[in-house]
């Protein structure tokens, strides 16, 4: 059985709390990178981040792409949203076809 | 032989091409089923998310921090997540399968009425439709990466053997073959050359006056 995560800053992800997810709340870069580790290793199957959040450490995105288990998901924060989601998509169209083909 | 043995690859290596190009086209197909639905889905999520979150914010701005965090201190519900993993193309995508901590998925409000206001509970019923869609969007997403991940691999591959192996085995064969023809057509012209010697040898055409043939 594989829990749910929400990772960002404390208003953005309060809410997901009452559904059940594990929230985990921090703006800071060092610590969401500390957070996202310990979680892939203890049963993780789905990380909810911060938009805002994920561009600091792409690094750390990268580093799970490639792996079935945990997705690391970018959701829109309350403040600052960079339309990062949307972006990402199109991303993996570019990677795949060369071009992002799909608007 | 060389020429046999790099004939042998070159057949193996036409082969692979095909079928490596079979599945990169296919696996573009099913890649780009599931990036339109990524997008909208994503889109639908992020619309939700916008509304739970306005009124997660009205409920903030109507109650007292401490009263919502003590609200949604214990929840009641709690979701977790089946991972199978499915097989396609050769690529292993996950699928989250959502189970619930406790039988009624409507069960959700974890604090008594006499608190909190409505917004909150508009709040916590929103944030909980959108969750089964979020994970939805996780499965897609994740599966969206991973075959990104495989075609760009895959036509590596491809061009990797369309324009590089098969060019140089079908130049080596070329070059064997024509210096194998060189070393036959010399072959025979030093036959020929020896045959006309020991005619020459035999029957002394030029003290004769003939023409040699």
């Amino acid at each position: 059985m594989y829990k749910i995560a929400a990772v960002g800053d404390r208003d953005s992800i309060t809410g997901f709390a009452s559904v059940g997810f594990s929230t985990f709340s921090t703006d800071d870069a060092v610590e969401a990178k500390k957070i996202i580790r310990s979680l892939a290793n203890s049963q993780y199957a789905v990380i909810f981040i911060t938009e805002k959040l994920l561009q600091l450490i792409p690094e750390e995105y990268d580093r799970y792409k490639e792996l079935p288990v945990p997705a690391i998901i970018p959701i829109p924060g309350v403040t600052e949203n960079t339309g990062f989601g949307l972006y990402n998509v199109g991303k993996f169209v570019e990677r795949a076809v060369g071009s992002d083909i799909i608007n | 032989m060389e020429l046999i043995n790099i004939k042998r690859k070159l057949a193996t290596a036409r082969r692979g091409h095909r079928l490596l190009k079979d599945k990169r086209d296919e696996l573009m197909r099913r890649f780009l089923i599931l990036v339109r639905e990524n997008k909208q889905i994503r889109r639908e999520v992020e619309k939700g998310l916008k509304e739970a979150q306005a009124h997660m914010a009205f409920a903030g701005a109507s109650l007292k921090e401490e009263i919502i965090n003590t609200a949604l201190m214990l929840p009641k519900q709690e979701i977790f997540v089946d991972v199978k993993q499915q097989n396609v193309m050769s690529v292993l995508l996950p699928e989250f399968d959502i189970k619930y901590k406790s039988g009624d998925e409507n069960d959700i409000y974890s604090y008594g009425y006499a608190f909190t206001s409505s917004d909150l509970d508009m709040a916590v019923k929103s944030y909980a439709d959108i969750a089964v869609k979020m994970v939805k969007l996780a499965e897609i997403e994740k599966a969206c990466s991973l075959m990104a991940g495989e075609i760009e691999k895959t036509r590596r591959r491809v061009n990797a053997l369309e324009y590089i192996m098969i060019p140089q085995y079908e130049d080596t064969i070329r070059f064997i073959t024509m210096k194998l023809d060189e070393n036959e057509r010399s072959a025979t012209t030093r036959l020929m050359k020896v045959k006309s010697m020991m005619l020459e040898k035999v029957h002394r055409y030029s003290e004769r006056g003939e023409q040699l043939d």
